[in-house]
């Protein structure tokens, strides 16, 4: 088996935006929050979360919050649920979440929920399972899942589920791998998997895997590593990994690595981004690569994180950690 | 990124602009110790600082719509500054079919970008369904670039619902299909059509079709993992109709004795199986001829398609493995 190049994605991570003139970094700074959940949860999982001061990181996040409750994805940038979650998400690396006036953050997210039970991403109304898993999400890790209809957020989660046992981004919508996550993820957050066909879906989730080793998001794509952690946790959440060839996606995890200069990419020889480095380090984490701190499928984020003192509906994730890989 | 050089070396910076003398830019701010200190070049600098100085003044003027289109151009994915140029356009009362062209030109280059799809659906639903016949047009043309863009189907699915123009839709899927049959997102939208258009008389109505749709797309090219799931789709919460439908037993069997790549074939006999199709000798024997060596000998027919699939489709035996402890009980 290939190594993992730990140290020199650790690197790349704390580095990458320092580059000066860097494309990547320029437009990137609009979602700079997104950008630090990506590096900082690697970076966790490789048992390096100290290389970065949390103090900064703590205080630089509240700044980008505003008086809605809701984050921009950077200082001085409007407010959206995608940046919320993020948000969060950090706060909870930390174990700082206290800091947050979660009462004003929860209504927030609370009046993004439409009548038919989805999400809208702000207050221009724009509509996706995306919305609906992140809502789930943020709310259950401040504990407050009551703000919103539940049964009306899963009915619609539902009613985008297709013939294929897949779920896309509204009613309708083509099956994939990371609309599946979010739908999956937000059931299983709300005690809800029952209404997943897990036979059936499992079967598309495992038909993901190509030849390669490697994970595509829909049917005669290219795998992408992204979907190591889409199809990956979606298997997991509905205790069907053992379908996929865990050696060969192992496999071509590694071979995305830039082993000269760290980080990830999505398939082998491409240029890496935080994105896909987080994404490609998630997954092996999942995998059980060994030297790497557990993840939970549905949180994404590692399991010994604070929230997790936090009562939440029973999953399979959280109290078995990810490690219920079934020999079967 | 979207100009040519032509204009790049054109551009005058905004300091030196008559027009924007009065406004003082404003820096960006990353915290006294950013976390992720960013080097910016020097135009998305003055641009984004003359921009701040607009958004934090709230001005909604002709300047500050060219600015957020300026700003567009070097960042697209920045949504701050797609949200501050919608307010300018409701406040100016802009002509939308201008905007619309803006939007036209951006997605070119930046077809993957969630800000520039959902801003083209708050233009697209303030024309309403004047508007309808272009937005197909125009996701028409993204799909000729490629065919499987997910933003754009969403879009094209949203003008349907929301706008109309159902009558073509039928065949444009058609169209797709033929030109690339593996197209699953033209499988998806063929679904799509045929249980929502309001046009076609639903499922029911259609099913017999698009059974032997699906069945041709199968023959031409049995690898093709979408018209095997679209079949399965269209008797839905009816299994009974799929394993009674002669059609579909007799699709495997064509396949099979064709030798080509079978594992839908097989995977689609193991469903037939499974909800008590009693097989003709004839596709036992197809069955039993695909199977490589060494050949599995389970006596259970069920339990024999499974190890042939654990031997052809490896990389998913253990998939295989369990579809063989759930075989029910023969009858």
């Amino acid at each position: 088996m290939a190594e993992l190049m730990t140290e020199k994605h650790v690197k790349y991570i704390l580095s990458v935006e320092k580059k000066k003139d860097d494309f990547e970094s320029v437009v990137m700074e609009h979602l700079r929050v997104n950008g630090a959940y990506w590096g900082l949860t690697t970076l966790d999982i490789l048992g390096k979360l100290d290389a970065v001061d949390q103090d900064e990181v703590v205080s630089w996040i509240m700044q980008c919050q505003h008086e809605s409750g809701g984050f921009g994805g950077n200082i001085g940038h409007d407010p959206h649920i995608l940046y919320t979650l993020s948000a969060i998400q950090v706060l909870a690396l930390f174990d700082k979440i206290d800091v947050l006036d979660v009462e004003n953050v929860a209504n927030y997210i609370a009046s993004l929920q439409n009548e038919d039970g989805s999400f809208s991403g702000d207050m221009w109304g724009e509509i996706d399972t995306r919305f609906s898993y992140i809502a789930i999400c943020s709310l259950a890790l401040l504990h407050r899942l009551d703000k919103i209809n539940v049964e009306r957020a899963v009915k619609y989660i539902v009613s985008c589920k297709n013939l294929d046992g897949g779920f896309g981004c509204t009613p309708g919508a083509e099956s994939h791998a990371g609309q599946i996550f979010c739908c999956v993820g937000a059931l299983a957050i709300t005690g809800s998997l029952h209404h997943v066909d897990k036979d059936l879906l499992g079967w598309w989730l495992c038909e993901r895997q190509v030849k390669s080793g490697g994970l595509n998001g829909r049917p005669e794509k290219l795998p992408d590593v992204c979907y190591s952690w889409w199809v990956l946790s979606s298997l997991i959440m509905i205790d069907r990994v053992h379908w996929i060839d865990k050696g060969k996606l192992v496999n071509f995890i590694l071979d995305c690595q830039d082993k000269e200069n760290g980080g990830i990419s999505d398939r082998p020889d491409d240029a890496v981004d935080v994105f896909h480095t987080y994404f490609g380090v998630a997954g092996l984490s999942l995998l059980e690569f060994p030297g790497l701190k557990a993840i939970d499928p549905a949180y994404a984020l590692p399991v010994d994180v604070g929230y997790k003192k936090v009562e939440l509906n029973q999953i399979l994730t959280l109290s078995n950690g990810h490690g219920k890989f079934c020999g079967t | 990124m979207n100009r040519g050089v032509e204009e790049e070396r054109a551009r005058i910076p905004m300091s030196q602009r008559p027009e924007w003398a009065d406004i003082r830019p404003v820096p960006q701010y990353d915290g006294p110790n950013p976390v992720v200190p960013i080097a910016y070049t020097d135009e998305f600098s003055e641009t984004m600082d003359y921009f701040r100085a607009v958004y934090l003044a709230d001005e909604r003027s002709p300047r500050a719509l060219q600015l957020t289109k300026e700003a567009i151009f070097l960042n697209s994915g920045n949504y701050t500054v797609w949200q501050f140029r919608r307010l300018i356009l409701d406040a100016l009362n802009v002509d939308l079919h201008e905007e619309l062209h803006f939007v036209d030109q951006i997605t070119k280059d930046n077809s993957k970008n969630y800000q520039i799809w959902h801003h083209r659906r708050w233009v697209a639903e303030k024309l309403g369904t004047q508007i309808a016949s272009k937005e197909l047009e125009f996701t028409r043309e993204i799909f000729s670039q490629d065919a499987k863009n997910y933003h754009a189907w969403s879009h094209r699915q949203w003008v349907l619902q929301a706008l109309g123009g159902w009558e073509n839709e039928l065949a444009y899927c058609d169209e797709l299909l033929e030109d690339d049959i593996f197209n699953n997102s033209a499988w998806n939208q063929r679904y799509f059509v045929v249980t929502r258009s309001p046009l076609l008389g639903g499922l029911e109505v259609m099913r017999d079709s698009e059974v032997a749709f699906a069945i041709k797309a199968i023959l031409a090219k049995p690898e093709n993992e979408s018209p095997w799931r679209y079949l399965h789709g269209l008797y839905k919460n009816d299994v009974n109709s799929l394993v009674n439908d002669p059609r579909v037993a007799s699709v495997c069997l064509d396949v099979l004795l064709d030798k080509r790549d079978c594992v839908h074939a097989l995977n689609m006999v193991l469903d037939l199986l499974s909800h008590h199709h009693q097989p003709s000798n004839e596709l036992k024997d197809a069955v039993d001829a695909v199977s490589p060596d060494p050949k599995p000998s389970d006596s259970n027919f069920a339990e024999r398609v499974c190890s042939i699939l654990q031997l052809v489709d490896p990389i998913r035996a253990s998939y295989w493995r369990w579809r063989k402890t759930s075989i029910p009980a023969q009858d």
